[in-house]
């Protein structure tokens, strides 16, 4: 065999070793996707009742109960949350989208990327230093807050990226029509994005959801049903934490429920806002 | 006439969609084929099926390709490209490298690595494509730190740095300014004379100065194939005379 | 009637753009509307971070630079050095980094050169699942079945073979270094790869047809993209460094929280983000709560830091290759 011949055999024989090697890896990297979700169904499965969704949990010690109060928390926090996160997220991705070409939008939009990279449980701290300590106890509000900030860069983007997909050609026969720039804004261009937009808030509203670190000193948690803004509220998040952690095997079912909860959620959502945006525009 | 490269009822698809109808074109040894057509009509995807690029992305052909007498489809492509080399229409050079090594990049993939050995197949490629001159003292350089016809004269040499038996030209000069385009079109002359050229084209005029043949093909077939000075002059099919004369197209 | 309320507007367009200088009215509103809410979070962001810098002012004042370089972090004799728990968190984090890295380079390749579209999309979906579980969920299940596993298995195995090396000593406890990282890798992962999967795409088909028609195989011309894109990898290297710097739950549930270091993986460890979560709520005095604002800001700020630069190198990528 000559030389050459070798070389490109041996180039050849590279070529499928490297790009099988990139499968094997992909084939690894969902070994403990598929661990993480068997193990969430099939344990959580078993509290996953009723009882789970509307009962109190029981005091320490005893068996049962549900988790009622920590999901109204959760909802909660996440609707204080909300309130901040949504108008701030879509009219700043808005203000990105349709005049952020200059000096600011680019401050803005890097901004927007530090934050999305601040830790948690630091948006915790900060919730902390403006809430908690000048209302000087916990509270819903407090958590709300930080989950609030949390919201804010996931939402900007996404709102941004959906309102960039809209084609020009739309937004120009609105103008062309004699429409003002801010009608054909809001009734064609936001019109056309809002499926995006709305899918990709109830993410950024379920990602939330699942946020532990920055409500453990500022939403810290309750033991009973408590829906007062200003007072500390549980969540299933915190429950899922404090429950692990417990020496009580039926506390630690319960955490597997939970946990089961909220993955649904989040893959369900997830699922939707992969599909909605898949179908309105052929992206990429 | 010597043939070079003869295809006989090549049909492409992509999918479900014929793109290729029954083309049959035979093309001779050291001359300029040039096709042209409107958009659409196939002749870039005929021009990927002779270097197997169509592959790529996904396409498939019935037909048979023959080079020399040998069948296409039964060569590795890897070594086919070696053969029949291409241009592209946006020139292409590799950004992370140096002008020298974009020129030697075809060498270094097949294990060419001896500076020795390269550096004299480098300059003699960037004589051929003209681009020595302009770039003999700045080979370190980045390829893309340089104008887009010397870009584009940057990609002729790497094909030719290969030593190719054919040249597939996509649309070349497309991109280009008019000056860089002439300079194209002198280069293709020069080419010629040791290369089989395959030069798809939107432009007429090119055509007719740069081409000894000219095929023109409509919706996925081949509807004249002749010389070039009959195709412009006196057609015989009323469809290219039409796209000759600028009714459509 | 149509010329009248035609005239009306007209003249007061004129009025409108003598005093604010533009056509219309409700573009105006709408622009400075819009710009209110980003202005919002510029300030935001400095608020934060001037939130933190007050609030850690009386432990800055009185430890000084020794914050950084003491390994005593003793709450009760108020004695704050946090060396060991930014140890903890730069081992934890680096050690992830090198296992998953590679891994998802690896899936970058496979999801973008390799893979038909049939399959790329449901296994870009399965990979940005992975990163949309709740770091809390990573915990719990890092306490029932990862660190058994360790414990049991792991542990007793690294021991029996490489127990030599200073990295494998002490009791197979389960929790500790080892167990973190190696969650830390499952969770910083995807991020990696998804983003350099996007990495890749975004280099033009030009390079790979280019290389192709020269002859090179499928990895030759892999590589030559990789080329292309490798400071964007190394951007989106960064970004998963960002994310392993503050994963806070996962890594609290499993890392042992004992403030010590120690060069073998089997100790447990205490990271920044995980000794705020346990003690922030607890802090007794001042002082205490000042040094752990203190520990949130030196993440804030590292964090701060190690985006900027992955920013910095994803965009000098797009520049080179004009892609922007």
């Amino acid at each position: 065999m000559n030389p050459s011949k070798f070389f490109h055999i041996k180039r050849k024989v590279t070529s499928v070793i490297m790009m099988s090697l990139s499968l094997v890896a992909t084939l690894i990297a969902l070994v403990p996707l598929v661990f993480i979700f068997y193990y969430t169904i099939s344990k959580g499965i078993s509290y996953l009742n009723i009882d789970f969704f509307i009962a109190m949990p029981k005091p320490v010690g005893e068996t049962g109960g549900g988790m009622a109060n920590a999901i109204a928390g959760t909802l909660l926090l996440i609707g204080i949350g909300g309130v901040i996160g949504i108008p701030v997220g879509v009219m700043t991705g808005t203000y990105l989208s349709e005049f952020g070409n200059n000096k600011f939008g680019s401050v803005v939009r890097f901004l927007t990327d530090v934050l999305s990279g601040v830790p948690s449980i630091v948006v915790g701290v900060v919730a902390y230093t403006l809430v908690v300590i000048p209302m000087k106890h916990f509270s819903a509000l407090a958590g709300g807050i930080a989950l609030g900030i949390l919201m804010i860069p996931t939402i900007t983007r996404t709102t941004e990226e959906m309102i960039k997909l809209v084609p020009h050609s739309l937004r120009e026969a609105g103008l062309a029509l004699g429409i003002p720039k801010w009608k054909t804004t809001i009734l064609i261009v936001l019109k056309t994005a809002w499926k995006g937009i709305a899918t990709g808030i109830l993410l950024g509203l379920s990602r939330a959801a699942g946020e532990t670190a920055p409500l453990l000193f500022t939403a810290l948690g309750n033991r009973f049903w408590s829906t007062k803004v200003g007072q500390p509220i549980a969540s299933l998040s915190v429950y899922i934490y404090d429950y692990a952690k417990a020496p009580f095997e039926d506390w630690n079912q319960q955490a597997w429920t939970a946990a089961l909860v909220l993955m649904l959620m989040i893959s369900i959502l997830s699922l939707t806002f992969r599909i909605v945006t898949r179908s309105k525009y052929k992206t990429k | 006439m010597d043939i070079k490269i003869s295809v006989k009822n090549l049909e492409a698809f992509y999918g479900k969609n014929k793109v290729l109808k029954n083309i049959s074109i035979d093309i001779p040894r050291n001359k300029v084929v040039a096709i042209i057509g409107p958009s659409g009509c196939g002749k870039s995807t005929f021009l990927r099926c002779l270097n197997r690029m169509h592959e790529v992305i996904g396409g498939t052909i019935t037909g048979s390709i023959q080079v020399d007498g040998e069948d296409l489809t039964k060569t590795d492509p890897v070594l086919l490209r070696k053969r029949l080399g291409m241009v592209f229409q946006k020139p292409n050079p590799f950004p992370t490298m140096s002008i020298f090594n974009n020129v030697a990049a075809g060498l270094r993939f097949n294990g060419v690595r001896n500076k020795k050995i390269l550096t004299p197949i480098v300059e003699r490629s960037l004589k051929q494509a003209a681009l020595w001159d302009e770039v003999k003292d700045n080979l370190d350089d980045s390829g893309v730190n340089i104008s887009g016809g010397q870009q584009q004269r940057l990609c002729i040499a790497r094909t030719l740095a290969v030593d190719p038996e054919v040249i597939l030209m996509d649309e070349p000069a497309s991109a280009l300014d008019p000056i860089s385009t002439s300079k194209i079109e002198e280069l293709i002359f020069e080419l010629k004379k040791n290369y089989t050229i395959v030069i798809v084209t939107h432009n007429m005029q090119q055509a007719a100065r740069v081409s000894d043949s000219t095929a023109f093909f409509y919706m996925g077939e081949l509807i004249e194939y002749d010389k070039t000075t009959k195709i412009f002059t006196n057609p015989a099919n009323k469809q290219t005379e039409d796209y000759v004369t600028g009714r459509f197209g | 009637m149509q010329a009248n309320t035609k005239q009306t507007e007209h003249k007061r367009n004129i009025f409108l753009k003598k005093i604010f200088g533009s056509q219309n009215f409700g573009d105006l509103i709408f622009e400075r509307l819009t710009l209110l809410f980003a202005v919002f979070v510029f300030l935001l962001v400095i608020l934060m971070g001037y939130e933190m810098y007050i609030g850690s002012k009386i432990s800055i004042e009185k430890f000084g630079w020794s914050f950084l370089t003491n390994s005593v972090w003793d709450p009760v004799q108020e004695i704050y050095g946090a060396l060991p728990i930014i140890y903890g968190t730069v081992v934890s984090s680096f050690l992830a980094l090198i296992l998953s890295v590679p891994l998802s380079i690896g899936i970058a390749i496979f999801l973008s050169e390799l893979s038909p579209g049939w399959l790329e999309k449901p296994l870009s979906f399965l990979v940005e699942l992975l990163a949309g579980i709740p770091s809390v969920v990573y915990g719990l299940w890092g306490i029932f079945v990862l660190v058994p596993w360790i414990r049991n298995d792991v542990e007793p195995f690294l021991s029996e073979r490489l127990g030599f090396l200073p990295f494998f000593r002490g009791a197979p406890y389960g929790f500790g270094m080892l167990a973190a990282v190696l969650i830390l890798s499952i969770m910083v992962l995807p991020i990696v790869a998804s983003i350099s999967r996007d990495i890749l795409k975004s280099v033009p088909q030009s390079q790979r047809e280019a290389a192709l028609a020269l002859g090179a195989t499928r990895w030759q011309s892999t590589k030559i993209v990789l080329k292309d894109a490798r400071s964007g990898i190394f951007g989106a290297t960064m970004l998963g460094l960002g994310r392993a710097v503050g994963e806070t739950m996962a890594v609290t549930m499993v890392i042992g929280n004992r403030a010590l270091i120690s060069p073998s993986l089997f100790d447990p460890a205490y990271t920044m983000a995980s000794v705020i979560a346990n003690e922030f709520s607890e802090a007794t005095s001042d002082m205490y709560l000042s040094a752990l604002i203190q520990l949130a800001l030196v993440l804030f700020v590292i964090t701060i830091f190690i985006n900027a630069f992955a920013k910095l190198l994803v965009w000098s990528m797009e520049r080179k290759l004009g892609t922007r």
